[in-house]
């Protein structure tokens, strides 16, 4: 591998984003050293997936956009991906920009914090700086994540003391809109000890747009506290989109993790929780719907550290015409991780005879008192499933639909959003009948 | 539709994977009959089950199926179900991820065709009534689709299929092989209760066990792919009672089976 010694982008653009954001020194700080670390480290090697090839650097790194007054004002088709009533919390950015953010005095009051990362930067320091882009996402694992640290923009804070329950679940739409632009999203989450919570993030684009997206998702739950999070992803077909999610989960927590990637364009997707915290448990649905040329790389991972830690993977991919997805499934149990139980389950169903599908299981087991299993299969459409079906007067294109929503059921059945569940739907029929 | 249900099978040729199954047959099943199919294995009853409503590894070389009239073997499986013809099959399939009772609803409301939907009131209530009939238990309804059930639920299954799409003709493949006695009794209620003119019933069967309880007006005997013998009930008795080597002697036949070369 031939070390490219030049800088990616210039030190200029990563300082001038710093300082429209009013950040602290040593954000801009880390910023110019992950730069640095951008042009001399790889791409990460990803399993079954060329992307060398694929558009990690050529877009505009920042774009600034006005904020919002009402989110009414935003297109119907990105406005739905919210709900914002007076009692909702809703974070929005465009591009590089928080244009819009929304939450209850009540919830201010009891010292939750949800808004964009600069501000949370410059008013909770300490907090920032020790969960930013450090146990969770590290900046040198590769070049995007070094590439995402240096150029990210606008981001979230959503804080959670100890022992606050949050009923109503944190909104977040994040949209990439306009020719050539780069998204860095960054959501930052944390609760405290006892803290119960649940966050929806949408990550939207315009239909034609062709964005870079270079997205990071990092996850901290404390002690017995409880999250679920789920992360969709409706970019249009020529959107470049990486998203790198880290979860570490506490003693006895509860976490619960949703993510669809419903793209349209290239997707590389990394879910991977550290399971800590003795007797947690933690749950991740995966859901992708790949079609036209489409390539995607999903990855969900959890490693197990602590005893009596439980997981489960459950993922499923559609994919039509010529789409072709990887989707991996690793559970990861270390030495003295005693007791630990992880499963998993990943499957594929192709729909054409030019589709591909891959899934992959992994398990890595140094314990020996643990138990584990997986289960995977890739597929097309039985013949005499569909004979079946049709046999009592279902049309084709019915019958098919019972087969491709029967087998997405168990991701999609035990979403715990509905109107999240109802928008996956929705995504779905839209790519099986367009 | 008001007139009584007709399907008319006349000189039908099945082959599979090149191989040539159903050699002839010729049979009319009118609405309010009972037709029983019996036969040694691998004669063929079977594959005219399959043939009849359009499996995709069955291919009609010849021959002309019509229903009220119409000709069958031009329509989709679908087509086929939605003008009446329904095939309770001997290795019913499995869909993960649909309930039973979603399903229902979907195949009942195709029949009834778009803005005639039955409400899901109505609906409920006619499934809860016809899972009464059949002995099954409630949470059927929210099962999915055959998985996991055992042999004996896959067939009630199809009974409750059967009795919720009200077929015009009815094509039952072996429904009575696996099941214990109970179970063949709330089957053969099941059919027993839909016998009415609106109805024929094709009832292909190994055994003469079923026929004790459903009593058939007619009798066919299938070798080498085609109805050798038809009478009454007394036929499927004297079959039960003496085996099929008389049947045999009386027609010349050596190998009944329907793969041996002409």
């Amino acid at each position: 591998m031939s070390v490219n010694t030049e800088q990616l982008f210039d030190r200029q653009i990563v300082t001038q984003i710093s300082q429209s954001q009013e950040e602290p020194t040593w954000m801009l700080q880390k910023r110019l050293a992950a730069l640095d670390e951008a042009a001399k480290l790889s791409l990460p090697k990803l399993e079954k997936t060329r992307i060398d090839r694929w558009n990690f650097t050529s877009f505009d790194p920042y774009r600034g956009e006005e904020a919002l007054t009402t989110i009414d004002t935003l297109p119907e088709n990105v406005r739905q991906f919210v709900s914002a009533e007076k009692e909702d919390h809703v974070f929005v950015q465009k591009n590089s920009s928080p244009v819009y953010q929304q939450l209850s005095a009540d919830l201010k009051e009891k010292g939750v914090i949800f808004t964009d990362i600069a501000t949370a930067a410059r008013e909770h320091g300490d907090l920032v700086q020790k969960h930013f882009m450090t146990d969770g996402i590290n900046p040198n694992e590769h070049r995007l994540a070094a590439l995402h640290t240096a150029l990210f923009s606008g981001g979230l804070l959503l804080y959670v003391p100890k022992n606050v329950a949050v009923e109503l679940p944190f909104q977040a739409l994040f949209w990439a809109s306009g020719k050539g632009v780069g998204n860095f999203p960054h959501v930052l989450v944390v609760l405290e000890t006892g803290a119960n919570a649940s966050i929806i993030a949408n990550f939207v684009s315009d239909e034609d747009s062709d964005a870079v997206v270079n997205g990071a998702f990092e996850v901290f739950l404390g002690d017995n506290a409880r999250l679920s999070v789920a992360s969709l992803h409706t970019h249009g077909e020529e959107t470049t989109e990486v998203a790198y999610r880290r979860t570490v989960v506490g003693r006895d927590a509860h976490l619960d993790w949703t993510v669809g990637d419903l793209n349209g364009g290239r997707t590389i997707s990394d879910n991977t929780t550290h399971m800590q915290g003795s007797g947690s448990n933690g749950e991740i649905k995966a859901i992708t719907v790949g079609a036209g040329e489409q390539r995607s790389n999903i990855t969900s991972t959890f490693h197990h550290w602590g005893t009596h830690t439980e997981t489960n993977i459950v993922a499923r991919g559609v994919m039509l015409d010529a789409a072709q997805t990887i989707l991996n499934g690793v559970t990861k149990i270390e030495k003295g991780a005693t007791k630990a139980n992880g499963v998993q389950a990943e499957k594929v169903l192709m729909l054409s005879p030019e589709a591909r599908g891959d899934a992959n299981p992994i398990l890595l087991i140094d314990e020996n008192d643990v138990q584990a299993g997986h289960a995977a299969s890739v597929g097309k459409i039985d013949p005499i499933q569909m004979f079946y079906l049709m046999s009592r007067g279902l049309s084709r294109r019915q019958a098919e639909r019972l087969v491709i929503f029967g087998f997405v059921g168990p991701v999609l059945d035990t979403i715990p959003f509905d109107s999240l569940r109802e928008r996956i739907t929705d995504v779905i029929e839209g790519k099986l009948s367009s | 539709m008001s007139t009584v249900p007709k399907l008319t099978i006349k000189d039908l040729q099945v082959s599979i994977e090149e191989k040539e199954i159903l050699k002839g047959v010729n049979l009319e099943v009118k609405g309010g009959e009972i037709h029983a199919i019996m036969g040694p294995n691998g004669t063929g009853k079977s594959t005219l089950a399959q043939a009849l409503m359009g499996h995709p590894r069955y291919e009609v070389t010849s021959g002309d199926v019509s229903l009220d009239g119409e000709d069958v073997l031009e329509m989709e499986v679908d087509e086929r179900a939605r003008k009446g013809l329904f095939l309770a099959m001997q290795y019913p399939s499995e869909i993960s991820g649909v309930t039973n009772s979603d399903f229902l609803r979907s195949a009942v409301n195709a029949k009834r065709g778009e803005g005639n939907e039955v409400s899901i009131m109505k609906f409920i209530k006619q499934m809860d009534k016809k899972m009464d009939q059949l002995n099954m238990d409630e949470s059927f309804a929210n099962r999915y689709l055959n998985e996991g059930f055992s042999g004996g639920e896959k067939k009630r299954n199809e009974i409750l299929q059967l009795l919720m799409l009200e077929p015009r003709i009815a094509i039952l493949d072996e429904i009575d092989s696996g099941l214990d006695i109970d179970a063949l009794k709330v089957v053969a209620e099941g059919v027993n209760g839909m016998r009415n003119p609106n109805t024929g019933f094709l009832i292909i069967t190994h055994y003469q066990r079923l026929l004790n309880y459903v009593t058939p007006d007619f009798v066919h005997v299938t070798m080498q792919g085609r109805i050798v013998k038809s009478g009454g009930p007394e036929l499927a008795e004297r079959l039960e009672a003496e085996g099929y080597d008389w049947v045999k002697e009386e027609l010349g036949i050596e190998d009944e089976t329907a793969e041996q070369q002409a």
